[in-house]
């Protein structure tokens, strides 16, 4: 190659790597999603193919990393502003804004269809719901709109199980929905907890967190006010066909640690948060993780025993 | 001296395509799994043809 022909390539900009386009797809949330309706899937009382249940998975996981990209596409003005999102592929201008735009659209497009044609039209047609909630109504209008974002926001972080559920089923039920309710009233607290301690990037990016239009007193109430709500939510589940004496032993246990939690963040002041750097917020942070993790695993593995005569109630 | 430097830039293109490639053959071995799957199980029919209508 000559110089002057080497000169011309590098004067490119923006040839971006592999991993700069699976970086579009969210991979941290892509694994909640992928654990989440697997969990869906493997606590339906409908048994499927392993290859169907792993192209459901896969697909569900797609269209996820789909709206993933469509969020960024969106939020690169606020995402070049935020620390934590700074180096993303679009504000580190390795992708172009058009080109996330069209590669959301297309993986969108294509999840969605591969999932009908894999499994079934219900768990298409709430796959597509999921991403339409996600970049319309979350990205687009709730996020840069009102201080309840994450509240109804969440909903589409809710929808994997119950998409994982239908694939198997063809239909939407009862525990499917609680599952979905269990993810929507986790998510407040569980962002609400990262907002306390992340504030200034949200203040910086100009998004009405709660933390930033009604200050951290008002955070703090509404996370505890949200963690009573899911933790009758989480115990009530362990009565239903999903639940059965392992889960309702996990959501015990697990539920009076985020309440006492929930309780030292309601009780402290922002003093005395400053002073320890945030240590009870971030705690209460990495177990809401732990939490959904066990309590959806608690439902994956009560699915599990029932062959053997030992799950559920 | 060597003429055929690599360039950064060529590295991620090549690891780019290779990436790809990748995944579009994942797809077809998925895609051949699935079409298996779908037509050994039990309540896979197929369409009659015209002459075998006739």
């Amino acid at each position: 190659m000559s110089d002057a022909s080497l000169n011309t390539v590098t004067s490119q900009t923006g040839e971006a790597d592999f991993g700069d386009y699976f970086a579009l797809l969210k991979p941290r949330v892509m694994t909640l999603v992928v654990f989440t309706a697997l969990v869906g899937l493997l606590a339906a009382p409908v048994g499927v193919h392993p290859v169907v249940g792993f192209a459901a998975i896969l697909f569900i996981a797609v269209g996820g990393g789909a709206s993933g990209a469509l969020n960024m596409w969106w939020d690169a003005d606020i995402d070049r502003v935020m620390k934590r999102t700074r180096s993303r592929p679009i504000p580190a201008g390795r992708i172009s804004a058009d080109e996330a735009f069209a590669f959301g659209i297309a993986l969108a497009g294509f999840a969605v269809v591969m999932l009908a044609l894999a499994t079934n039209l219900v768990a298409a047609a709430l796959l597509a719901f999921t991403i339409f909630f996600y970049v319309v109504i979350y990205s687009m209008w709730l996020k840069r709109w009102t201080p309840q974002n994450i509240v109804i926001g969440g909903a589409a972080g809710a929808f994997p199980p119950m998409i994982g559920w239908a694939a198997a089923t063809g239909s939407v039920s009862v525990e499917s929905v609680l599952m979905f309710a269990l993810i929507f009233m986790w998510t407040p607290p569980h962002f609400w907890a990262l907002a306390l301690f992340m504030r200034s990037d949200y203040e910086n990016a100009g998004v009405p967190m709660l933390t930033v239009t009604h200050g951290r007193r008002v955070t703090r109430v509404h996370i505890l006010v949200y963690t009573i709500l899911l933790a009758a939510l989480a115990v009530g589940t362990g009565f239903t066909a999903v639940g059965g004496p392992l889960y309702l032993a996990v959501a015990l246990v697990l539920n009076a640690l985020f309440l006492i939690g929930a309780l030292r963040i309601w009780r402290r002041d922002e003093d005395a948060a400053e002073a320890d750097g945030y240590a009870v917020e971030k705690r209460f942070f990495r177990l809401s993780l732990y939490y959904l993790f066990l309590h959806f695993g608690a439902i994956a593995l009560e699915a599990a025993l029932v062959p053997y005569g030992l799950g559920g109630w | 001296m060597n003429f055929r430097v690599e360039h950064d830039l060529h590295k991620r293109r090549f690891r780019r395509n290779l990436g790809l490639g990748l995944v579009l053959a994942s797809f077809v071995v998925l895609l051949f799994g699935l079409t298996m799957v779908k037509v050994t199980t039990d309540d896979f029919t197929m369409q009659p043809t015209s002459e075998a209508r006739d």
